[in-house]
């Protein structure tokens, strides 16, 4: 549990932090909470050489909405996150899911950009940027990029970043008919299987339909047939139970581990889709 | 003149801990807080394989680099130290505190290195290259009993570390002939026989302080200070006095705050003496802290129990006979108790019950995996589980209610002092009136009856319950290799301030509170005029240590005693002042006066000056107020309870869910239920989490997979209801404070009434038995058609 040696630096700026990373030729990463990669440069199974601090670059964090879309910074704390009130009445789902990571020490400190870049298979946010359609804004040595969450997640702690930029913040239109419906690993907590989903509901119908999925497999990624089972038809227990059955099934390279076989996982993403898709549903009316 | 206050009695009272503000203000001084001047740092290289040969080991590297002062190996290491002692009578293999030729499990030391600092150390330790030609590793005990596909140690065919050891009925003391006509009558006349083989599986012990020492060697007093993160510093100076050569009385060891143990720090661990040697030999102070990674594996596991049970009964619920066949499965070294660990488990078979007949043995077997030793309960929750969950078979076979057929086989109240088939003797007891107290405080017909309601909406909810008796306060020196005895001495200060020292060593316990608690009402003065000091033994003159739910009843009589002698000379003394017959004091309200004459009160601090400077010296005297006691009880003591627990198990997930957890625990007479009540919610807490979150899991490598706290769950607040707790009082007649202990009592009753309700949610799938933990794809699996 001890790290090899590292340098520390503090970035003052986006600007500052790609300069140093850059500068640090292969050998830095970006810290703001810390509460993935401390763990794992304490086992030594990662070992930068230098540590670039972005926790306190100035306007990283926070929460705030304009012309009808939510910006969410990148060092913005999973505690600050599930106790918005703006997210809590506009898109309750990003707060609960929040709500939901790890244990209050790992929500005081870990950041939803954090989370995002490291992409852990089963992490919780990953499922709900899906549902959501959240755009990932990028800053680089070539200046801004937006990548749309379905073409962000890319596989097992893999995402469409170049070693050289940074997370900036998360956009997305709100959706209040959203949920986050997971089975928890019991020591961890983090997503055996979690499930997000985002209904448009107009009339009793279901007029949109976003569902992401988390844990199941080596990435989050969006359960396409589900979505398609589920638009234009009734947004009534039937629909989701009927919907909640594709869940999953043309899904591959399910994991399996000492927690959960992948029969075990390929089960639960039926129950917790449906779960998800029903939880969405009650917060239509 | 003013009215004296009057000050409120102590024992049996609520009193909040008074250790409590430093510790949870961070104000405790805990081993890594120990900083000696020139203090080096030691980093242990451990063995990432479960099973090898050393071929060649590398400390060049590591030697060269700055701040490294120097590598020991095995080889090296084996030179100043002897192979490590146990502390119980069973053969042991050699086991070096640095392995010299083959490791036997991952996790094992294989050299050490002393650097400047903790980070530097570290990187010496990774720069160590081994060499190990791969042996093949077992991991399964009843594999490993065939033998195959490894002899962990030469002088041990088919890794038998206990081969064979009968108990019970018709077995002579010395355990050499063994008469089964009884046992076999038993099960010929049987109209039910129950059978199941049960595992009670691997725990992780984990206090929230791993371990830590530091080792000071004066050369210019040929003496050695040792601090160590231990439940019994008496025992580690013992040891370490007798394996430096250096004398116990050249050796101060010294258990400073102690964040838990949970009996993994009874034993003396190979840290403490390569500590100890290596200060010696380089004459500086050094320090070693376990970090979390290591205490998974370097520090011993507990439990790790197969049991193949058979009860045989009467078709209306009278037990007849038990057979209780036990594999333990103690990892790859006998440590300090290992091996008297599962002793336990057979000592403790009778349970709550009268049975006729009952034949337990037990066989310990090596694998390659972290030895096993104490782990709070200590092999009578074994018991108490293999035993509570066949009772609970045998009620679901015979259509009983749980609660009847306890009722029909419990040691009926009148039978006390009652010697079990096991060699027990149950000081006192009451079951009956636990489980009546248990199903009442539970509303076990109202719960019943929710539960049936629940099962109509297609719910899987269940009730389970289990009773306990544990066997505590241990005990007379003839059960335990260290001495059955504890150690106190309390002294009246010139002051009239109480100095008391006790040789149990808490490390979570609060015996600062409660010893004080009885001084304060034995000499009639305010508890903040008592200091209770503990965990040094150059301030602690004796002691044994805090284990086996031994404190109160052990150390807390030595005490009482003590102080009783104090108090006797002191009533001379007052007698003197007060021109009156000792036998008419009384002490009360920080004053001693003769009864009925208040106004004849001296103050208790003018006593004690006068003590002090007794001009007279009344005849016969000798100055001051300070006396010890040894205490030896004749028995151990034997608390009992009655644990029900209510659950629910998620139809489509397989999670469970803990509704209710009601707890009548009987543990004597209480010195302060605050506190009990602390020790018991512990209790309940390991104990539901062994039933439902925590598991040792290694694959066949003999790779922990289990460890680092990603995958190993300890239980969290949010994972229980808010624990019922009530108390029955039966005292015991083997100390004078009727006390029994329950350090322990919360893990017992627990776990197999957890079990029990998750069978009993699951009846509907026609399932007799469960194998803990209930891991929620274990459970889906049933409910979804699979088998467990």
């Amino acid at each position: 549990m001890i790290p090899i040696a590292f340098e520390y630096i503090r970035a003052a700026s986006l600007d500052e932090a790609v300069a140093k990373l850059k500068a640090a030729n292969g050998g830095g990463r970006f810290i703001a909470g810390g509460h993935s990669l401390v763990p794992l440069m304490k086992l030594r199974l990662s070992e930068p050489k230098v540590l670039i601090d972005i926790a306190r670059i100035p306007g990283l964090a926070g929460i705030g909405e304009r012309d009808g879309r939510i910006t969410i910074g990148a060092g913005t704390t999973h505690h600050d996150v599930a106790t918005s009130k703006l997210l809590q009445e506009r898109c309750p789902a990003i707060a609960d899911t929040a709500a939901g990571i790890g244990d209050p020490q790992v929500r005081n400190r870990g950041t939803i950009g954090g989370s995002i870049a490291h992409a852990d298979p089963s992490a919780d946010y990953p499922a709900v940027m899906l549902a959501l359609d959240a755009e990932i804004h990028l800053k680089g040595p070539a200046g801004w990029r937006v990548v749309k969450a379905p073409d962000f997640f890319q596989d097992c702690f893999t995402v469409n970043m170049a070693a050289d930029e940074i997370i900036a913040s998360i956009q997305f239109a709100p959706v209040r008919s959203a949920a986050y419906a997971k089975l928890k690993q019991r020591a961890s907590h983090y997503a055996i299987v979690g499930v997000a989903a985002a209904l448009g509901v107009n009339g009793g119908r279901i007029t949109s339909a976003r569902v992401g999925l988390t844990g199941a497999a080596s990435y989050a990624t969006r359960l396409t047939r589900v979505e398609q089972a589920l638009t234009g038809q009734p947004a009534a227990s039937d629909t989701f139970e009927k919907a909640s059955q594709v869940a999953g099934e043309d899904l591959a390279g399910i994991n399996s581990d000492l927690h959960a076989s992948a029969d075990y996982r390929r089960a639960m993403i039926k129950v917790f889709t449906k779960r998800a898709l029903v939880a969405a549903a009650e917060r239509s009316g | 003149m003013a009215a004296t206050p009057v000050l409120p009695k102590l024992v049996g009272e609520r009193v909040r801990r008074r250790e409590d503000p430093r510790l949870i203000q961070g104000r405790g001084t805990y081993v890594d807080d120990i900083k000696v001047a020139g203090m080096q740092h030691l980093a242990f290289k451990r063995s990432d394989i479960a099973h090898g040969r050393i071929r060649s080991i590398d400390t060049a590297a590591a030697a060269a680099m700055d701040g490294v002062e120097a590598v020991f190996t095995g080889a090296q290491i084996a030179e100043m130290l002897a192979p490590m002692p146990i502390g119980t009578p069973f053969p042991s293999p050699p086991h070096r505190a640095v392995a010299a030729d083959v490791v036997r499990y991952a996790g094992e030391p294989v050299a050490v290195v002393v650097a400047c600092d903790r980070y530097v150390a570290r990187d010496a330790a990774d720069a160590i290259v081994v060499d190990y030609e791969p042996l093949p590793v077992v991991v399964d005990p009843e594999l490993a009993m065939t033998g195959k596909p490894t002899v962990i140690h030469p002088d041990f065919p088919n890794n038998l570390a206990v081969p064979f050891v009968p108990s019970g009925t018709g077995v002579s003391a010395d355990g050499k002939t063994v008469d089964d006509s009884a046992i076999e009558k038993a099960f010929a006349a049987a109209d039910v026989v129950i059978s199941q083989r049960m595992v009670n599986h691997r725990l992780v012990p984990n206090a929230i302080e791993a371990r830590g020492v530091v080792a000071h060697y004066e050369p210019g007093k040929e003496a050695m200070t040792i601090w160590s993160s231990t439940q019994n510093p008496h025992i580690l100076r013992t040891m370490i006095g007798a394996m430096t050569g250096m004398g116990q009385d050249r050796v101060r060891a010294i258990a400073p705050e102690v964040g838990g143990g949970f009996g993994s720090k009874i034993n003396i661990y190979a840290e403490e003496y390569v500590a100890a040697v290596i200060t010696k030999k380089l004459g500086v102070p050094v320090k070693w802290v376990e970090d979390r990674s290591e205490a998974f594996v370097a520090t011993t596991h507990g439990r790790d129990l197969i049991g193949y049970i058979d009860l045989a009964a009467t078709r209306d619920g009278k037990v007849l006979g038990l057979k209780m066949r036990l594999i333990a499965d103690i990892g790859a070294y006998n440590m300090l108790l290992t091996a008297a660990i599962p002793t336990l488990t057979m000592l403790m078979a009778n349970g709550s019950y009268d049975i006729p007949a009952i034949r337990a043995t037990l066989t310990e077997v090596f694998t390659n995996k972290t030895p096993t030793d104490a782990y709070r309960g200590a092999g009578r929750p074994e018991a108490t589980y293999f035993l509570e969950r066949a009772m609970d078979m045998l009620a679901r076979e015979l259509k009983m209610t749980p609660a009847e057929v306890r009722r029909r086989n419990f040691i009926p109240a009148n039978k006390f002092p009652y010697a079990t088939q096991m060699g027990a003797v149950y000081d006192s007891g009451d079951y009956e009136r636990a489980l009546n107290r248990a199903l009442e405080a539970s509303g076990w017909d109202t719960l019943t009856a929710e539960r049936d309601a629940a099962r109509k909406q297609g719910r899987l909810v269940g009730l389970g319950l289990a009773a306990y008796v544990e066997v505590c306060g241990l005990g007379p020196s003839s059960s335990l290799p260290t001495g059955g005895w504890e150690h106190s001495q309390v002294t009246v200060e010139r002051d009239g301030r109480i100095s008391a020292t006790t040789g149990a060593s808490p490390h979570g316990q609060g015996n600062e509170t409660t010893f004080a608690q009885m001084l304060g009402d034995q000499f009639g003065v305010p508890i903040e005029h008592v200091t209770i000091r503990h965990g040094d033994t150059d301030v602690v003159k004796q002691g044994i240590g805090t284990f086996g739910s031994r404190s109160q009843a052990v150390g807390g009589t030595a005490l009482h005693l003590a102080g009783g002698k104090v108090k006797a000379k002191m009533a001379k003394f007052a007698a003197a002042l007060l021109e009156a017959h000792e036998a008419d004091l009384v002490f009360e309200n920080g004053t001693i006066a003769v009864k009925g004459v208040p106004a004849s009160a001296k103050a208790f601090g003018e006593v004690a000056a006068y003590a002090y400077v007794p001009v007279p010296l009344p005849e016969g005297l000798e100055p001051g107020l300070s006396d010890e006691a040894f205490f030896e009880p004749a028995n151990n003591t034997y608390p009992f309870g009655c644990h029900i627990a209510m659950l629910e198990i998620d139809r489509e997930t397989g999670e469970p869910k803990l509704l209710k957890l009601i707890a009548v625990d009987d543990a004597g007479n209480l010195i302060n239920p605050l506190i009990v009540e602390g020790q018991i919610h512990g209790g309940l807490a390991q104990g539901i989490g062994q039933a439902m979150v925590e598991e040792a899991v290694y694959n066949e490598d003999g790779q922990l997979v289990t460890g680092s706290f990603m995958d190993y769950a300890l239980p969290r607040a949010t994972d229980f209801p808010t624990f019922e707790l009530h108390a029955t009082t039966t005292p015991t007649p083997v100390n004078p404070l009727g006390a029994k202990g329950v350090g322990e009592a919360g893990t017992l009753g627990s776990t197999p009434c957890i079990v029990n309700a998750a069978v009993d949610a699951l009846s509907e799938f026609g399932v007799t038995h469960i194998d803990m933990m209930l891991r929620p794809e274990r459970l889906w699996r049933i409910i979804h058609g699979g088998r467990a």
